[in-house]
C-alpha cells in the first residue's frame, strides 16, 4: 500500500533522511517511533508530498508519486487523510465547516448530504453537538478529534497521523489511541502513525519502525521490537538518556572558543 | 543570494496567481468569488474612511504649502490646479498604496504566516486544495478591483481638502474651485494615476502574500514577515513610482 525506497532528503546541507525504507501493507497500522529530530515527521510529510525528496521513491497503491503531476496526485490525495500535530483546523471556520470543506470543494454532493456526512464524521470522533464551535473554543484533545473528523471526511483508505498524542494528557491520549484502533477495525484503513510515545505505539501498532538520525534502525512487530538487542532501540525503550560529554579538554575549549 | 531567492519566489507566486486567476477558470476551476468579495470588503471597503481622511488632510496641506509659495507671485489662482494635478497624478495613488500596504498588506502577511505556522496551509495542500487558489487569488482579485476605486476616492478627498482650504482662506467659491480643477485636469492625469495604483496593488499583494507564505519558525517569524512585508512593499511601491512617473513623463 505504502512503500518507501531509499529516500534521501536534505534541509539545506543537513541530511534529514538517509536511505529510508518503509513498507506498510494494506490494512496495517505502522508506527514510526523515534526521538525528536529523527526525521520521522519529515518522512510522513514526504508520503503526502508536502516535501520533495532529493532521491528515492515513494509508492502509494503501487504508483510512484514523485514524478506524478500535481493534478494526478491530488486525485490520489483524496484517498489519504492526514491529522497534523497541531490539528491544523482552519481557525476562521466552525468545526462543521472545517469537516465539510473537503466535501464542498472536492465533490459535487448536495449541501444536505454534506451536512449529514459531516455529522456522521463528528459523531464518529465523539464531537456530536460541537458543530458550531470555533476551533479556538475547543480543548487540545477536541481539536485533534475535529482534525481527525476532517481527515476522515473523504472516506480515505490511508490515514496519516503526526504525533496524535503530543501535548495531550494520558487519558485523552488513550482516547485518541482507541479511536485509531476503532477506525482500523471498522474501515480496514491503512494507518501510519508518527509518535515518540512508547505506550501509545505498542497499543496501536501492527508493526513498528524505529528511526534514529534519519535512518531506520529497526523494523518489526511490537514483540520483535521489545526483544531487539540494538543498543539505541534498548536505550529508547528503557528511557535512558544520552551519556554526557565528559572530555574536560573538549568542554573547556567549547566554552572559551570565540 | 537571498535577493535572488526572494525574486524567484515572488516570480513563482505571481505566475501561479496569474494562472489561477486568468487561466484555471476556463479549465473548470472557478475563482472563489465569495472569498474574493470578502477580501474586497475587508481590504478595500473598510479602508475607505482612513484613505479618505488622510487624503483630505494631504489635500489641505497641499493647499497650504501651495498658497505659501504661489502667493509670492500673486498666483493663488493656481493652487487649485496644483492640488488637483498632484493628487491625481501622484499623491492619490501613493497615499492609497501606503495606507493599504500598512493596513491590508500587513494583514495578508500575518494571516498567511499564522496559517503557515499552525500547519493550516499544509492541511489545505494535503487535502489537494491549492493554497494559491484558495488564499492568494481572492486577495489578488480584491486588490485589482479595489485599488483603483480607493485611489479615485483619495483623489476626490484630496481635491475636496484643497478646495475647503481655498474657500476658507483664499476667498474662492466652490464653483470657482470646481471649474479651475476641471480646467487644470486632463483625463491623462487621472488615468496614469489609476495605472500606478493597479501596479502598487500588485506589489502589495505579491510581496505580502509571499512573505506570509514563506514564514518559518513560529510567532516570531510571523512578526518578522509582517514587518518586512510592509517595509519591502512600501520600498517597492516608491521605486515603481519613480519608474512609472519617468515613463509617463518621457512619453507625454
Amino acid at each position: 500500500m505504502i512503500r518507501v525506497e531509499n529516500l534521501v532528503t536534505y534541509y539545506g546541507d543537513r541530511l534529514i533522511l538517509n536511505h529510508v525504507n518503509l513498507d506498510c501493507p494494506a490494512g496495517e497500522t505502522m508506527v514510526i517511533l523515534g526521538g525528536s529530530g529523527t526525521g520521522k515527521s519529515t518522512l510522513l510529510r514526504h508520503i503526502i508530498r508536502l516535501e520533495r525528496p532529493a532521491s528515492g521513491r515513494i509508492f502509494i497503491q503501487n504508483q510512484d508519486i514523485c514524478p506524478m503531476s500535481e493534478d494526478r496526485f491530488n486525485l490520489l490525495r483524496r484517498k489519504i487523510g492526514m491529522l497534523f500535530q497541531s490539528a491544523a483546523l482552519f481557525n476562521s471556520m466552525t468545526v462543521e465547516e472545517n469537516v465539510a470543506l473537503p466535501l464542498r470543494e472536492l465533490t459535487q454532493l448536495e449541501e444536505s448530504t454534506i451536512r449529514i456526512m459531516t455529522r456522521i464524521k463528528l459523531d464518529l470522533v465523539g464531537l456530536n453537538g460541537f458543530e458550531n464551535f470555533m476551533p479556538s473554543e475547543l480543548s487540545g484533545g477536541m481539536k485533534k478529534r475535529a482534525g481527525l473528523a476532517r481527515a476522515l471526511a473523504m472516506d480515505p483508505e490511508i490515514l496519516l497521523f503526526d504525533e496524535p498524542s503530543a501535548g495531550l494528557d494520558p487519558i485523552t491520549a488513550a482516547g485518541i489511541d482507541s479511536l485509531i484502533k476503532k477506525l482500523k477495525a471498522a474501515f480496514r484503513m491503512t494507518i501510519v502513525v508518527v509518535t515518540h510515545e512508547l505506550a501509545s505505539a505498542f497499543r496501536i501498532a501492527d508493526r513498528i519502525t524505529v528511526m534514529e538520525h534519519g535512518e531506520v534502525i529497526a523494523t518489526g512487530t511490537p514483540e520483535g521490537i521489545r526483544q531487539s538487542r540494538h543498543p539505541r532501540v534498548l536505550q529508547f525503550m528503557n528511557r535512558i538518556p544520552d551519556d554526557e560529554q565528559v572530555d574536560q579538554q573538549e568542554y573547556l575549549r567549547s566554552l572559551t572558543q570565540t | 543570494m537571498g535577493l535572488i531567492r526572494f525574486a524567484g519566489g515572488l516570480y513563482d507566486l505571481s505566475a501561479k496567481a496569474a494562472y489561477w486567476t486568468f487561466v484555471a477558470p476556463f479549465k473548470g476551476r472557478p475563482i472563489k468569488w465569495g472569498d474574493a468579495l470578502h477580501q474586497m470588503v475587508v481590504a478595500g471597503f473598510d479602508s475607505i474612511p482612513i484613505v479618505a481622511l488622510i487624503s483630505l488632510f494631504i489635500g489641505i496641506v497641499l493647499g497650504l504649502q501651495g498658497a505659501y509659495q504661489l502667493a509670492k507671485f500673486g498666483a493663488t489662482y493656481f493652487v487649485t490646479a496644483l492640488v488637483g494635478v498632484s493628487m491625481t497624478r501622484e499623491l492619490g495613488p501613493l497615499i492609497t498604496a501606503i495606507v493599504v500596504a500598512g493596513r491590508s498588506g500587513s494583514a495578508f502577511a500575518a494571516e498567511l504566516g499564522t496559517m503557515r505556522v499552525s500547519e493550516e496551509i499544509d492541511a489545505l495542500e494535503a487535502m489537494g486544495l491549492n493554497s494559491v487558489r484558495y488564499l492568494v487569488v481572492p486577495k489578488y482579485l480584491a486588490m485589482i478591483v479595489m485599488m483603483p476605486c480607493l485611489t479615485m476616492i483619495s483623489d476626490f478627498a484630496g481635491i475636496l481638502g484643497g478646495t475647503a482650504f481655498e474657500m476658507a482662506q483664499l476667498d474662492k467659491t466652490f464653483s470657482m474651485c470646481l471649474s479651475a480643477t476641471r480646467d487644470a485636469l486632463l483625463m491623462r492625469d487621472i488615468i496614469t494615476g489609476l495605472i500606478k495604483s493597479l501596479v502598487f496593488g500588485q506589489i502589495i499583494t505579491k510581496i505580502c502574500c509571499y512573505e506570509g507564505l514563506s514564514v518559518r519558525g513560529g510567532a516570531e517569524g510571523v512578526g518578522k514577515a509582517t514587518t518586512s512585508s510592509v517595509v519591502n512593499s512600501i520600498f517597492l511601491i516608491i521605486f515603481a513610482d519613480v519608474v512609472f512617473t519617468a515613463i509617463f513623463y518621457y512619453t507625454s
